[in-house]
């Protein structure tokens, strides 16, 4: 069967159906040939090394990138197809960025009500309410009148997954939601995405984060040169990974759990939840101290 | 003895001057120079004849009047409604040179080098004479009408590239996050980008306001009924009349009232960006 003679299932607990999914940036191609089915209520988290392919894939998702091959069916319906209603099926798609793209000129009140408004036409009071009532599902009920620019990166991630939520989508798009956070702040971010995933919430994560995926994903994809390498329950794919390429980036990215205690690097990763800068003698950088919380305060 | 003493005075002066001495003397020599410039200038200069040409006291109080705030008024009326009239075709030119559309792009940019490259004189007395080129048509509003497309259509010129640049200097990002909503291309542009840019480019935007006040006194150059005389061309024809300067000094002592405020305006404009994007 062709790509093109591919047809929908029809089963509306296939949210997000992809076939063949391919995308190039001229000669560079970043996906080839990706194909999978996220579930309602499934919440899978898409692992792998930086220039994956795995933010091109969810970019793909809600059509912010134009694949160059392949088809995407949201809710059983087309958004590849040329005359689909891209902004309506967005509307069921939230999307949270790396880099919170909050609108600075708005405050985190209107951020999260102009689209009810101006999309979904409500009623200003209307939609200042759902605003209001979603700024307290993040914990930010208080931080209404505040600009961006007034709030911590933590507070402004949240009020974009507030913003998101307001459109009151089918499913979440995370887009590595704590790549740009102080390790500080990090956790208050990861404890609402829990919360939305324990509420029953559909979720495709990019993430490094891999006591999260490993805590709260149904299912893991781990992506490498365009392809998923690798996936299933995150049992499988980051305790027990069978591809070899999976047990380097895991090896690299230094899960915690994997590395006997009392190893210097171990105790990095700890504290930053990344992998340390391996400089092949496993040693430290020096400097790097307990506090060592770049950009904090 | 006379050995040592020798060394201890010759020494000293060889010796490069600190950064610092050297730094006071050089402001000691700039005083000196203003100071010997100033008397120079009160020495040469005869003071009554200065005041004969530029600001004779009876000329003085004969230009200020009713007139002259009529005047200053026009002057408001043909720079603001250009400004407007540039504002919004600027716009639309900026969004043009962004546009998909090639066609779109060239025209935006024939147009802004066209009007940039001719001198806004030559393109008021054009449009001045568009009712002698098209018997029958006129511009509304007149005088204001011919006066407000004439310097608008130049203005737009130069503020489509401020405004383009405002529009690029918001990230891709917001874009992103507007579409992801569910927003069409032309609302995220109104709503969300158009509003970022616009507050980018205000201090630019408004040093072009200071500049279009000083070219509405171009108006001077087409005939006009002395209702629509503006600054410029109401201190020139009472500096003819009597034959002397003075009435277009006040004039010009006028333009100030109107664009100090307004350079103090965008320096605080600049000082407020500044903070709040560090």
């Amino acid at each position: 069967m062709t790509v093109s003679e591919v047809m929908p299932t029809g089963n509306r607990e296939d949210e997000i159906q992809i076939y063949d999914l391919h995308k190039s940036f001229g000669d560079l191609e970043v996906l080839t040939g990706i194909t999978t089915t996220i579930h309602r209520g499934e919440v899978v988290c898409i692992i792998g090394p930086s220039g994956s392919g795995k933010s091109t894939l969810l970019r793909c998702v809600n059509l912010l990138e134009q694949p160059t091959k392949g088809r995407i069916f949201i809710l059983n319906e087309e958004i590849t197809d040329p005359d689909a209603d891209v902004d309506r099926l967005r509307t069921q798609m939230g999307m949270v960025f790396q880099s919170f793209n909050l609108f600075p000129h708005l405050t985190a009140l209107q951020n999260c009500s102009i689209a009810l408004v101006r999309v979904q036409k409500k009623d200003p009071e209307e939609a200042k309410r759902i605003a209001q009532e979603n700024l307290e599902k993040v914990g930010l009920g208080d931080r209404g009148h505040s600009y961006p620019a007034q709030m911590s990166g933590g507070q402004q991630q949240r009020v974009a997954i507030a913003r998101a939520l307001s459109m009151d989508p089918e499913m979440m798009l995370f887009d590595e939601p704590t790549s740009a956070l102080d390790p500080e702040l990090v956790g208050d971010v990861l404890s609402v995405m829990r919360d939305l995933a324990d509420g029953g919430m559909t979720m495709m994560v990019v993430t490094h984060e891999m006591a999260f995926a490993r805590e709260v994903a149904d299912r893991v994809l781990f992506m490498d040169g365009g392809v998923i390498v690798e996936e299933g329950s995150p049992e499988e794919v980051i305790g027990n990974p069978k591809e070899d390429r999976t047990r380097t980036f895991l090896s690299r990215v230094l899960d915690p759990t994997h590395v006997h205690a009392g190893d210097e690097d171990t105790a990095y990763a700890k504290r930053h939840r990344t992998a340390p800068d391996h400089d092949g003698d496993g040693t430290l950088p020096p400097g790097v101290g307990f506090h060592s919380t770049p950009g904090a305060g | 003895m006379s050995t040592i003493s020798s060394t201890t005075t010759v020494a000293p002066r060889k010796k490069r001057l600190s950064p610092r001495k050297r730094a006071q003397r050089f402001r000691i020599v700039q005083y000196a120079v203003l100071v010997l410039a100033v008397v120079l200038a009160v020495l040469t200069i005869d003071g009554r004849q200065l005041q004969q040409v530029f600001f004779r006291p009876d000329l003085i109080v004969q230009t200020i009047g009713p007139e002259l705030g009529s005047a200053f008024l026009n002057t408001i009326i043909y720079t603001a409604g250009a400004f407007i009239l540039g504002l919004v075709l600027g716009t639309v030119l900026a969004l043009m040179k962004l546009s998909q559309v090639g066609p779109y792009r060239w025209l935006a940019t024939i147009y802004t080098e066209f009007f940039r490259g001719i001198p806004a004189i030559i393109v008021l007395l054009a449009f001045s004479l568009m009712g002698v080129a098209f018997p029958g048509f006129s511009f509304p509003f007149d005088p204001y009408g011919a006066v407000w497309v004439a310097l608008g259509m130049v203005s737009a010129a130069y503020m489509s590239e401020t405004i383009r640049a405002g529009i690029q200097a918001v990230p891709k990002g917001q874009i992103e996050a507007a579409r992801s909503l569910g927003m069409s291309p032309g609302m995220s542009m109104q709503r969300i980008v158009l509003p970022q840019a616009f507050r980018i480019v205000t201090p630019p935007l408004t040093n072009e306001l200071v500049l279009l006040t000083k070219d509405s006194s171009l108006v001077y150059v087409i005939g006009l009924f002395a209702s629509g005389y503006e600054l410029t061309k109401f201190g020139r024809n009472l500096a003819n009349s009597y034959a002397n300067i003075t009435p277009l000094v006040v004039a010009g002592l006028c333009y100030l009232v109107i664009t100090l405020p307004l350079t103090y305006l965008v320096r605080r404009m600049e000082t407020k960006q500044r903070k709040a994007t560090r």
